[in-house]
């Protein structure tokens, strides 16, 4: 029974989202929990550290952004063309970036980021440059889009797609064998696999799945700005996945929840609007310093006492 | 001609600021095992600090050289007892994600109290104006930069690879464990050793005030270029930090020669052939990879 009843709670919770909150607030939660997902497919399972995934999550934005409005296409085009680009990227980012280790790589796949985020800047005829790209459309034949409601449901199946992939890839063969070089590379080494290119398999699968993300949240804004491949917000999916559990896949859902909804809870506010980083920040040193288990794994233990108590 | 010479000059003050920030960096991560993402935050707070000095208490930029610096430095290492001791042995991932939460806080606390706008820092009397040479007049303060950036550089390196303090602090850097067990006391060198890395951002701060706005964001793509830097250099090494900040500013500036847009992204393309051909860096040994 409980096989079923995790993921059907989960799908109930994401189908009355948008009316407890409001429909935007809840389609960045379930994009920005994508995002931290693909972050912890390669910390939590390849023990490799991307500072660097907002290169993905932008660069699937704008090209989803450009295909919906200059092709017309419609939105799962636009979301798949987005995340293509992304995992075709990742293929010559990933290959330079895995040549260094640990916090090397962490720099190195920083660097390239920001690199892209100059030429996203410079490329003013394509990007928009500092006013980004605006008015995206979203189309599907015979549905209607605009609303954000109606565009909640309609993106919720490519989100939910990109939740039951990131599951299959870490529970498959491959996976394990993931897991097994994050835990000892030289081992698996010895034992004939092909460690750098399990590892850039990795590292593509996961940033198309921060560009589907990306895609989506750029739909859903019906708009792509620079901030998109800003390094601020590499470091903020890095907080969510942390925030979450690093390991436990899940867990980047709810740290994006949670961390959301509190830049959410800041805009509002008249002091902090234009320096949030003030509490976020902050935030992301005590989970560093006090927390670094994550919510997720404290969530698991506390509800496995309380079928304890229970039996 | 005169244009490339400009630019050549150009590239080396830029240069000059990411050898000090990269030899900061080097020197922390060599005794701490940590990279300080909060670098360019010192910086921007090494500016403010001699900002604040004239502003409020009218002292002048010769002072602040000295004040700023070792006041970052006191900050820092009060930070390092408090909080950052309670990082160790933990993976350098931690090290790496407290001091990014320490930028965004660093950085937009001082834009709530100043706001984004830029606050100009008068160019000292004594180096202001301009001086000729050749075919070209070039401002004389930041040929000082330059020279004031050498000489530090070369004063770092010499206490890095020539004192004793060095010698501990590197081999600290190679094997933490066997220094120890040979009766150097390691862990008192950490907290100095990590001030000592904050007050070269802090200097690298004070001199950039007379040149650029003292502003809450002026580290933060700075701190990015640095990494690239440190990557093309090689991690841990004082020589490859110089150089390759050097290498760094000269290339840039003079492909924005060529085209204006090919200056933000000559450091990156450098750190992606570096990667290819060398990944170690142009002076770092594999083995500290």
């Amino acid at each position: 029974m409980r096989r079923f009843a995790v993921p059907a709670i989960g799908v109930v919770i994401a189908l009355v989202l948008p009316r407890v909150l409001y429909p935007v607030l809840a389609l960045n939660i379930l994009a920005w929990g994508l995002f931290a997902m693909s972050v912890d497919l390669l910390l939590g399972f390849g023990g490799l550290l991307s500072f660097g995934h907002a290169a993905y999550w932008g660069v699937a934005g704008y090209v989803a952004g450009l295909v919906a409005r200059d092709a017309g296409a419609a939105y799962p085009i636009a979301a798949l063309a987005g995340a293509l680009a992304s995992a075709a990227l990742a293929v010559p980012l990933g290959y330079l970036s895995l040549r260094r280790k640990g916090i090397y790589f962490a720099m190195v796949t920083l660097a390239f980021a920001q690199m892209l985020y100059y030429i996203a800047n410079e490329a003013r005829g394509i990007t928009g440059g500092e006013n980004g790209l605006q008015g995206i459309p979203r189309v599907f034949p015979g549905l209607s889009l605009g609303p954000s409601m109606s565009f909640y449901y309609a993106a919720l199946p490519l989100i939910l797609i990109g939740y039951l992939a990131a599951y299959r890839i870490v529970r498959s063969p491959f996976g394990h064998v993931l897991v097994a070089i994050r835990d000892n590379e030289a081992r698996a080494q010895a034992l004939g696999y092909d460690t750098l290119r399990y590892k850039l398999i990795a590292f593509v699968l996961s940033a198309g799945l921060a560009g589907l993300a990306g895609s989506v949240y750029a739909l859903g804004q019906r708009f792509a700005s620079l901030e998109l491949l800003h390094w601020s917000t590499s470091g903020e999916v890095v907080l969510m996945t942390v925030l979450g559990g690093v390991g436990t896949l899940w867990g980047g859902v709810l740290g994006a929840a949670v961390f959301v909804m509190l830049r959410d809870f800041l805009s509002t506010s008249d002091l902090l609007r234009d320096a949030p980083g003030v509490v976020t920040g902050a935030v992301f040193i005590v989970i560093v310093l006090g927390l670094r288990r994550g919510l997720w794994p404290t969530m698991e233990s506390f509800a496995s006492r309380l079928r304890r108590l229970r039996a | 001609m005169d244009y490339l010479a400009i630019q050549l000059f150009n590239g080396l003050v830029n240069g000059s600021f990411y050898a000090l920030l990269s030899l900061g960096l080097a020197v922390i991560f060599g005794m701490m095992r940590i990279v300080n993402f909060a670098h360019g935050a010192f910086y921007m707070l090494g500016a403010f600090v001699a900002y604040l000095l004239l502003q409020q208490l009218g002292i002048g930029f010769w002072p602040a050289l000295v004040i700023a610096p070792l006041a970052i430095a006191l900050a820092g290492m009060l930070l390092e007892r408090s909080l950052l001791r309670r990082l160790t042995g933990l993976d350098p991932l931690y090290g790496f994600l407290f001091t990014f939460g320490l930028t965004l806080v660093l950085q937009d606390a001082m834009r709530l109290r100043f706001g984004l706008q830029g606050q100009p820092y008068t160019t000292p009397a004594e180096l202001a104006g301009s001086v000729t040479l050749g075919a070209i007049s070039y401002p004389v303060y930041r040929l000082f930069v330059v020279a004031f950036c050498l000489v530090a550089s070369v004063a770092v390196w010499y206490v890095i690879e020539r004192t004793r303090l060095g010698m501990v602090v590197r081999a600290a850097t190679e094997r933490a464990d066997l220094t120890r067990a040979l009766g150097v006391n390691v862990d008192r060198w950490i907290t100095p050793m990590f001030g000592f890395g904050l007050g070269l951002a802090a200097l690298a701060g004070v001199l950039a005030a007379p040149m650029r706005n003292v502003s809450p964001l002026m580290g933060s793509e700075l701190i990015i270029l640095t990494f690239a830097v440190v990557v093309i250099g090689g991690m841990g090494s004082i020589a490859g930090a110089v150089v390759a900040g050097f290498l760094v500013g000269v290339l840039s500036s003079v492909g924005a020669i060529f085209d204006p847009a090919v200056e933000g992204i000559v450091a990156f393309a450098l750190m992606a052939a570096v990667l290819l051909v060398r990944p170690a860096g142009l002076f770092g040994s594999l083995d500290t990879r």
